[in-house]
């Protein structure tokens, strides 16, 4: 038996899209939350210290 | 003394020329420079591990077919999973991608490394894009009546009909995973070949990197 409501999303979806429109560039909430968890995620990678990492002084 | 003729044999001399290219050290080494040890350098790999779950969930839709999940609860979550380890993919080879940008990591004869990247990125924007196609939803058919007139513009419309569902599915899930895991050999191989790009710094004066 299949119940796909326990499968339903979590937020609901069923609505027109929401977007950012500046100028000629247009972009939807959704994907720009991504660009700046990835731009986040970018700069964390490049501040945070590699855990165990001991430098011996060479390779 | 080796038999001239079993020298010249090409079985002989590809075998040569990958154990010599490719000494086991080089291929599985224990030890890599220091300053791998970074977050940065995770990308690359997450790229990778999120590549095997997009390919064995969607060989597991592929034994059920495309239809399937629309209809089944094992079906919706290992069609979710294929989504999201899409966007894991996409994610992480991005940064990857901006990492090594930032370090010019085509530098000391890594230019084909770059290039297999590049070209696997724009692979994978076709095989997500035919994803998104082969949905069997209201959202595939009107990303494809959106798309037609795009690909028809661009003449490529008469040999990729984005309305037909079963070319979409094929490019989907033959033709472009094959190029893309392909280009990913290639382009890991190069990787282990000639080594993680080291930074500016260690690039002595004088070199041309």
């Amino acid at each position: 038996m299949v119940h796909p409501e326990r499968f339903a999303a979590l937020f609901n979806l069923s609505h027109p899209g929401h977007f950012i429109s500046w100028g000629v560039l247009q972009v939807s909430y959704g994907n720009a939350v991504v660009i700046v968890l990835m731009v986040v995620a970018f700069v964390a990678a490049l501040l945070l210290p590699f855990p165990g990492h001991r430098d011996k002084g060479g390779r | 003394m080796t038999d001239p003729r079993i020298e010249r044999q090409w079985t002989t001399r590809l075998r040569k020329r990958v154990e010599g290219t490719f000494p086991p050290e080089k291929v599985l080494p224990d030890t890599q420079p220091s300053y791998v040890a970074s977050w940065i350098y995770v990308f690359g790999v997450l790229t990778l591990a999120a590549l095997v779950m997009v390919i064995a969930t969607g060989c597991a839709l592929a034994i059920m077919g495309p239809t399937w999940w629309h209809v089944s609860g094992l079906g919706h979550y290992i069609n979710s999973t294929h989504l999201w380890s899409v966007e894991v993919f996409f994610f992480a080879m991005v940064i990857h991608l901006w990492g090594k940008y930032f370090m010019a990591a085509w530098r000391g004869g890594r230019s084909m490394t770059w290039m297999t990247g590049a070209v696997t990125f724009l692979t994978s924007i076709g095989a997500a894009f035919t994803g998104y196609l082969s949905q069997t939803n209201f959202d595939s058919q009107w990303i494809a009546t959106q798309a037609k007139d795009g690909i028809n513009a661009t003449g490529a419309g008469s040999v990729f009909n984005v309305l037909n569902l079963g070319q979409m599915l094929m490019w989907h899930i033959v033709l472009l995973p094959l190029v893309a895991l392909g280009l990913t050999a290639v382009h890991v191989i190069l990787v282990r070949k000639r080594g993680v790009v080291p930074p500016f710094a260690d690039v002595p004066e004088g070199v041309v990197a």
